[in-house]
């Protein structure tokens, strides 16, 4: 298949009703941080993007939302028509800039700061990391705490990147500022906004 | 026996039958077309798709008799359509320089090329009631005369030439035009944000304001440099061609205001500027809208704020005549759950004021009974 | 265009386009992530006026799909005429199932209350807000309220509700109370009687909070925090009623004053009217309930 129908195939079958299906699992998901929604394969993007992370890419960006792409992504032309076609969404220049950012190998990104953290009277202004994981249970179990969560919650996706843990803690110490995450599996979702607090599980 | 009252449903289908009913008054009487909206409540038209901010004559006329006349609701029915609409794309900036002229005078000089162009004014009308337009009588077909071959310049580009006024709205040049209806407003806000603000703002709110200005609450001697009334063309880049596409003519009325400026630590002297420019004809917003542009300029130019029409956040606030009347029109909605609060907490404050009041009466008794 | 046509305007589902429900969905999502934070958006126009829940109904129109089953209340009762017009709204552009019935709603949309039934995890509530700035009427400019939020600096509210107290003896605000979420921000609970503010604290249930004149989205997330201020010497404390409602004899819920007679006759009943025709169908009675029960509405199917 040329590049040209790659990209113009694989979109939101019923782009109304398709997109509030996606937004609505990642509203529940980023409202309650841990819990996996399962999503039908709606979209049917160009590898190396996968089917969940094309559809939240769908359901939310657009001509306003500067999207990064990092370099797995960024080196297929597929990848970049597709997601040019379907949500007219500019490339960012930098992590700094992008409003979104697709990681399709969460284990090599760059350093969650980064990434915009929004200003301390904007944090709003931040980017939201779409990662590519290839599942969501597989990986050194995470216990995360916050709102959203009663008590706790637990997640592990394998493959995440390095010293996350750490990471994600001073993602908490620059509250109100931050990125939020969304974990992009097959078939399925998860969420860890800038307020969750994450330890890893002793085995 | 108390039963709660139920058929709020049934009701607001009644009510919305009396007003359609309302609405048509009098069967005998023809009911209005929308094209003799569109042909003789031409300016009532311009305001609705001015402030409605949707160049469409038809939906507007349409607004206007769906509301009975009442121009804000027409213009609150025009923007509640515009906003659904799908954005195609953004025309080039339109160039008044190049306008069709149909009315064009400037205060500032007795004569300058192109000369002044009185246009389908109300200006010097005896203000005297008209029996015979009352009768129907026919009117007369108008004088016409072959299109002057000289250009006509705007004024600002004649005054330019000597370096008197300041250049014409600078913007850095990487500076990307804003958009009111895309993104929230956030303030301080640049000059283009707050001009597509003041041109959907309610006609009335801007008169009063740029008649403050005049009236000495920050007063910034104002000119009339030239108010051009015509037709302006749109055109649109599309990627694929090598020539922008030409979409149509707009009419639109557009307001130069020249303001004596004494200089400050921020600027020389020279004149400065104040914009106007609004769909269809509408001299008295486009004026308005000027007088405000210049007075909203005094941070930018080191004038003191001390005014309500120079101070942005209060006049850009409240400028939206589709917010100001549902907020103010809010109130009819019931509130009484927050009444209840207030009653309770005033019914106690108010038991304990006679309290106190009644332990005072009784001390003094006490005290004059000793 | 051809204005005599009938279809001279077609809406989307849910009235909103795609686009605006894209950027309100961004909004509702940094809203989440940062609880109790306003996040500005370009607020649509409206079918109908700013001021009578614009903000509510552009959140409920972006979020609402065809199986949500939604609730509309106003003042606590579904059948006020704000809410009958909203509800019929969402009926006429959604095809959505509504219900009167606070447990069997997926969404609920509300003007001023918070239903008496505890909300479940499952659900959303979407509040109308007018004023999303709880320091607004201290200081009516935006560019200073930002900072004073930026930089954590709440001493001004903290000074007007000890004045309240010097004057009055205790703090007289009874409706937007106001409320810190999450030990951060400080956060206008919408016009609420503040007898309500407890029922926003570690809900299981997502809270919404939509300004569309004002243009701000805000949210509560799930077990968040939200804590009424107040003094140690002045604990915060909800209204109390001398006596239940005369219809279903409920105690401990709000209760509206009706006036019965010129002469200053007057009931108490409970302005949650859900609540209180269930209690009565349970065969709750108050000292002045009819004695018929009213039969609760069944969710109506979508048209």
């Amino acid at each position: 298949m040329d590049i040209a129908t790659q990209s113009i195939d694989g979109g939101f079958a019923e782009p109304v009703f398709n997109a509030q299906t996606v937004f609505r699992a990642i509203m529940d998901a980023m409202a309650r941080p841990g819990t996996v929604q399962n999503l039908p394969q709606l979209a049917r993007p160009p590898a190396p993007l996968s089917a969940t992370a094309g559809a939240v890419a769908l359901s939310l960006c657009d001509n306003d939302t500067p999207v990064w792409l990092d370099p797995p992504l960024q080196a297929e032309a597929s990848v970049k028509a597709w997601l040019g076609f379907h949500t007219g969404a500019p490339l960012a220049n930098t992590p700094a800039d992008a409003h979104f950012a697709l990681i399709a190998n969460p284990k090599e990104m760059a350093a969650l700061d980064g990434f915009a953290q929004g200003t301390q009277e904007y944090p709003d202004r931040s980017t939201t990391l779409i990662l590519l994981v290839d599942d969501l249970a597989s990986g050194p179990s995470l216990l995360l705490e916050g709102p959203g969560i009663e008590r706790t919650s637990m997640i592990a996706p394998p493959g995440m990147p390095r010293h996350f843990v750490e990471q994600c803690k001073q993602n908490n110490q620059r509250f109100p500022r931050g990125v939020d995450i969304i974990l992009a599996a097959p078939g399925s979702l998860s969420c860890l906004p800038r307020t969750t607090r994450i330890k890893l599980m002793e085995a | 026996m108390y039963v709660a009252v139920k058929g709020g449903e049934a009701a607001i289908a009644n009510a919305h039958r009396l007003l359609a009913d309302r609405r048509r008054g009098d069967r005998s009487v023809p009911a209005l077309r929308l094209d003799q909206i569109v042909e003789q409540l031409a300016l009532g038209v311009d305001r609705v798709m001015s402030e409605g901010s949707l160049y469409d004559r038809e939906l507007a006329a349409l607004a206007i008799a769906q509301a009975r006349g009442d121009m804000i609701e027409a213009i609150f029915l025009v923007r509640a359509y515009r906003t659904t609409l799908p954005r195609f794309g953004y025309t080039n900036p339109v160039d008044t320089g190049a306008m069709q002229i149909e009315r064009r005078i400037s205060a500032t000089y007795k004569d300058l090329p192109g000369g002044q162009v009185l246009g389908p004014t109300f200006d010097y009308t005896h203000r005297l009631l008209d029996p015979e337009l009352a009768a129907g009588a026919e009117v007369e077909t108008p004088a016409q005369r072959p299109a002057e071959p000289e250009a006509m310049p705007r004024v600002s580009a004649i005054l330019a030439h000597e370096g008197l006024i300041e250049a014409d709205g600078e913007m850095p040049l990487d500076h990307v035009p804003g958009d009111i209806t895309r993104e929230p407003l956030q303030f301080p806000m640049a000059r283009d944000i707050r001009l597509q603000a003041l041109s959907r703002g309610d006609e009335g709110f801007l008169l009063a304001l740029g008649y403050s200005t005049q009236r000495g609450y920050a007063r910034n001697h104002p000119f009339v440099g030239e108010v051009r009334i015509g037709e302006v063309e749109l055109e649109l880049d599309v990627p694929e061609l090598p020539f922008a596409v030409p979409l149509g003519s707009i009419r639109v009325t557009e307001c130069q205001m020249v303001n004596q400026f004494k200089g400050s630590a921020k600027a020389p002297p020279q004149f400065t500027r104040g914009y106007g420019l609004v769909f269809g004809q509408s001299e008295r917003k486009a004026m308005a809208m000027a007088l405000c542009d210049r007075a909203l300029r005094a941070g930018e130019l080191g004038e003191d704020v001390v005014a309500a029409a120079q101070d942005e956040e209060f006049v850009i606030s409240h400028s939206d005549n589709v917010q100001a009347t549902g907020f103010v029109e809010h109130l009819k909605l019931p509130h009484y759950v927050d009444f209840q609060a207030e009653l309770g907490l005033v019914r106690r404050m108010r038991a304990e004021y006679e309290a106190r009041e009644n332990e005072d009466k009784a001390e003094e008794k006490r005290e004059a009974a000793e | 265009m051809n204005a005599q046509s009938n279809d001279i305007a077609t809406y989307n589902f849910a009235y909103l386009d795609e686009q605006t429900k894209r950027m309100i969905r961004r909004a509702i999502l940094k809203g989440i992530a940062i609880p109790g934070y306003q996040v500005p958006f370009a607020s649509r126009e409206m079918p109908m006026p700013y001021g009578w829940g614009t903000g509510g109904v552009q959140v409920t129109a972006s979020i609402i799909g065809p199986d949500d089953v939604l609730k509309v209340i106003d003042q606590g009762a579904d059948d006020t005429t704000n809410a009958v017009s909203i509800r019929a709204f969402f009926k006429k552009v959604a095809k959505v199932a509504v219900t009167t019935e606070t447990a069997k709603a997926s969404i609920i949309q509300t003007r001023h209350r918070i239903p008496e039934h505890p909300l479940n995890a499952g659900q959303v509530l979407v509040f109308q807000v007018p004023i999303p700035e709880p320091l607004r009427f201290l200081e009516p400019r935006e560019t200073e309220t930002r900072k004073m939020h930026a930089l954590e600096e709440y001493g001004l509210m903290h000074v007007k509700l000890y004045e309240d107290i010097a004057k009055h003896g205790r703090i007289a605000t009874t409706y937007a109370y106001p409320v810190k979420v999450e030990g951060r921000y400080v956060t206008d609970p919408s016009p609420t009687p503040k007898f309500d503010n407890p029922k926003m604290h570690r809900s299981p249930a997502l809270q919404l909070f939509g300004a569309g004149r004002e243009k701000r989205i805000y949210a509560v997330p799930p077990f968040t925090d939200v804590v009424s201020l107040d003094f140690e010497d002045h604990p915060f404390e909800v209204q109390t009623f001398d006596q239940p409602c005369a219809l279903c004899g409920a105690e401990n819920v709000y209760l509206d004053e009706v006036i019965l007679d010129d002469h200053g006759g007057h009931m108490f009943v409970c302005s949650d009217t859900d609540h209180c025709e269930k209690r009565r169908a349970d065969g709750h009675h108050g000292h002045l309930a009819p004695e018929t029960h009213l039969a609760s509405e069944e969710t109506e199917p979508a048209e």
